[in-house]
């Protein structure tokens, strides 16, 4: 399948390039953008982003001449006994699309960015951050190039924790920020801990490959796994079930979503790249990449196509409860994932990989023109407040710039961004002729030919998607203005818009990628994922589908566009549903339950642990009162019983005999001389008597 | 007359005796230094004796040094007893325990 670089073409060689470029620039603004100010640093970034998509398109030139690939070995990267993992470069159909994607809306995204974080910074009050946010961002990029490049499970690994590190660095970039001060950092928090569970699984399913195939490279670890055959099944369940559970991590897939809408509370560029475009669809990237494992471990893949579709209703269901504009879309990008899950699990890898792409263009461009009907409604704020200084009171902390109700008739004050988002709403929908029907349609047609139950659920939420896209639109850009802020709110810079419409051009024929009939993509993937049946076009679900997302919108216009919502007024639904829009608007209480579930048990068990079993057991009873008292009570002993009565008394004993002794022989000297002469004689008989009697 | 040398070394010893039990006893240092002259003198006796039995001259010689020795004993002696008179005003040797422990 793939050849090394020598025998491939000599533009191959520029693959590692693609990681390079991103890192030169975050080194380039690390050590320089202080001293060189915004427009270096953003000129910088931006550049970075660029090149790296040029090496992206002379991996594609590449490619066209040589379908099958290469595989660029960089370096020997661990050699440990059996294990040997060099760090080499995949280029193949699969990761140069990828690297397409991301490169091309990382550039789209950058330069939006640079306007945008030129206005964020200034409206949170900390200029000096506006360095750090794209030294972050390039970084991103590099670690998700080294995502996709990777050849081998390690290389992906390494890139699968770089991404959730920038991950979290980003969220919480306003760390001050948020509820009691701490509320970003907690979102940053719980985004990591929620990836750590899924990259424990992940973890696991690595030593299991290893142990079972004695390998970690995707291309050794294939080819075993197809010798082995039924043998394997076990382990290949085993295997390709926590690989899975990683991917609901990253991926944000019921149980493990929980995330991604907290991760809104990072700035919006943030949104757009990592938490829509490009980092969450890693795990289904990776689910495509190990698309032999999945082949042969059908039971793991029927349960990932029921987790995508039932993650695909559940999320598309709560989004229509929310009102804030992001969090909307958050959950909008859980539920278009989970379609891609569901469709890599019913082993429809080119509908998932085509869904993910387009979904990555239109995604990236709701959340761009959300930001700018952000900043559009936080200018509007500033203007209605009397041209306040940025960050100047409490009036101004307790404004949400992000809360639907308080927008409306943003249409006139915002043209460029209400066409873009209409056009991002639509594609989402899955409105013919845009991106989004195709894609969408594919996986839809593929549920409809080998599961009905996963058919069912994706239909459900198509409906779901489009209801909530309307309702988003009506709420947002018609009616009358609900507040000061959006009355004046204005139009964003030229720097951020034309991005806008970069991304609403791709939003708009990104279809074309994998048209019915044609399905370039699909032979384009198929060098990679192996002879891809080719899904054909089913009029009748195409027909269904997209009527009932005009339908979802009609009653949208019912609901909210009809008669717009009025300021302070409740919503529409609620009226309808009841307590099933409680539900949705409290996000089902998953939030909740997983804290009474899990979080507080696991503060249960820590405090368990931390006053019961070492505070009391450990430190009390067995420190203080074991060790402790048995170590003084032995030194007590040490001392009292035998320093003082044998050691002391050896020395002083022995003073006192010597006194006792001296005090008796003291009185020998009389000071007379007749007892001293007496004793002469005395000695003397002594010794006479001795010599005598001998 | 032959007196036999046993006699003569029984009042040698008898001497001795008496030297000996007047340091120990008398309080005089005067009469102390004689008794110490009596057991020098009692020793020559001894000598004598001796010499004649086994017709010996060394113990005369020896007899004479230890006259000798005995006059420049009683002359360092005699010395003493004035120093200590002139400090003590006293020639009692029981006065002169300063050296008790």
């Amino acid at each position: 399948m793939t050849s090394t670089y020598a025998a491939g073409g000599g533009l191959f060689g520029l693959a590692p390039l693609i990681i390079i470029f991103p890192l030169l620039g975050l080194l380039t603004n690390l050590l320089l953008g202080r001293r060189m100010g915004e427009r270096f640093v953003g000129v910088v970034a931006c550049l970075a982003v660029v090149a790296s998509f040029g090496v992206a398109v002379s991996q594609l030139v590449a490619l066209l001449a040589q379908p099958e690939g290469a595989r660029v070995v960089v370096a020997d990267w661990i050699a440990i006994g059996s294990l040997s993992v060099p760090w080499a470069i995949q280029v193949d159909t699969l990761s140069v699309t990828m690297m397409l994607m991301v490169s091309g809306v990382s550039t789209l995204i950058h330069i939006y960015a640079t306007g945008y974080m030129h206005e964020d910074v200034r409206f949170q009050g900390d200029p000096g951050r506006y360095t750090r946010f794209f030294v972050y961002f390039n970084l991103f990029v590099a670690a998700m190039m080294v995502l996709i490049t990777g050849d081998s499970f390690l290389t992906l690994f390494v890139g699968w924790e770089g991404v959730g590190l920038c991950s979290y660095l980003l969220i919480g970039f306003w760390y001050e920020k948020g509820a009691g001060g701490i509320g970003n950092a907690v979102a940053g928090k719980k985004a990591f801990v929620t990836n750590r569970i899924g990259d424990f699984g992940f973890l696991v399913a690595m030593f299991l490959i290893y142990t079972t195939f004695g390998s970690l490279q995707f291309e050794e670890v294939f080819l075993r796994a197809e010798e082995m055959g039924p043998a394997g099944a076990g382990a290949l369940t085993a295997i390709t079930l926590l690989l899975l559970v990683g991917a609901t991590g990253k991926s944000a897939q019921i149980p493990l979503y929980v995330w991604l809408p907290d991760a809104m509370a990072g700035p919006t560029p943030v949104s757009a790249l990592i938490h829509a475009a490009t980092m969450v669809t890693a795990g289904i990237y990776m689910i495509a990449r190990n698309h032999v494992l999945f082949e042969l471990a059908p039971a793991t893949a029927n349960i990932a196509a029921l987790v995508g579709a039932a993650t695909a209703l559940w999320a598309a269901s709560i989004a229509v409860g929310q009102y804030d504009i992001k969090k909307v879309l958050a959950y909008s990008t859980i539920s278009q994932l989970g379609f891609m899950v569901a469709a890599v699990g019913l082993g429809a890898y080119v509908a998932g990989m085509f869904h993910l792409v387009t979904h990555a263009f239109f995604k990236a461009l709701l959340f761009l023109s959300a930001g700018s009907v952000i900043q559009g409604v936080e200018r509007g704020h500033h203007h209605a407040a009397g041209h306040a200084p940025p960050s100047s009171g409490r009036a101004e902390q307790a404004f949400d710039p992000n809360d639907m109700r308080h927008m409306g008739g943003l249409r006139s004050r915002m043209p460029v961004t209400f066409a873009v988002y209409c056009i991002g709403a639509l594609a989402l929908a899955g409105i013919p002729p845009l991106a989004g029907f195709f894609s969408k349609d594919e996986i839809l047609a593929e549920a409809a030919r080998l599961d009905p139950v996963v058919y069912i659920l994706l239909t459900s939420a198509a409906f779901l998607t489009a209801f909530y896209m309307g309702r988003q639109i009506w709420m947002v850009f018609f009616g009358q203005p609900r507040s000061g802020a959006a009355a004046h709110a204005q139009e964003s810079p030229i720097v951020m818009t034309a991005p806008l419409a970069g991304l609403a051009v791709l939003a708009t024929l990104g279809g074309a990628l994998n048209l019915p009939q044609v399905h370039s993509l699909s032979r384009w993937l198929g060098h990679t994922l192996g002879e891809v049946e080719i899904g054909e076009f089913r009029w009748q679900v195409a027909a269904l589908s997209t009527g009932l997302g005009l339908l979802a919108i009609g009653l949208s216009w019912v609901l909210y566009g009809r008669r717009p919502l009025a300021q302070g007024a409740d919503d529409p639904l609620r009226r309808i549903l009841g307590p099933l829009f409680a539900g949705m608007e409290r996000k089902w209480g998953v939030d909740e339950a997983y804290n009474f579930l899990f979080v507080q048990r696991y503060v249960d068990l820590s405090r368990l642990l931390g006053d019961v079993v070492e505070g009391r057991f450990w430190h009390d009873w067995f420190h203080d009162r074991v060790l402790g008292r048995a170590y003084r009570d032995g030194t007590r002993w040490l001392s009292d019983g035998f320093d003082l009565p044998v050691i002391d008394g050896a020395a002083n004993g022995l003073a006192s005999l010597t006194r006792a002794a001296a005090g008796r022989l003291r009185t020998l000297q009389t000071g007379y001389v007749r007892t001293y002469a007496l004793f002469l004689l005395l000695g003397v008989v002594a010794v006479l008597g001795y010599l005598l009697f001998r | 007359m032959n007196v036999p040398t046993e006699y003569v070394l029984a009042l040698s010893a008898i001497l001795f005796v008496l030297g000996v039990i007047g340091v120990l006893i008398r309080r005089n240092a005067l009469v102390v230094f004689m008794s110490v002259e009596l057991m020098l003198n009692s020793a020559n006796l001894a000598f004598i004796a001796f010499a004649r039995a086994y017709q010996s001259l060394g113990g005369q010689v020896f007899v004479f040094f230890t006259i000798t020795v005995a006059a420049a004993e009683v002359a360092v002696g005699l010395a003493l007893i004035v120093a200590i008179f002139r400090s003590k005003h006293s020639i009692d040797v029981d006065q002169m325990s300063s050296l008790k422990g």
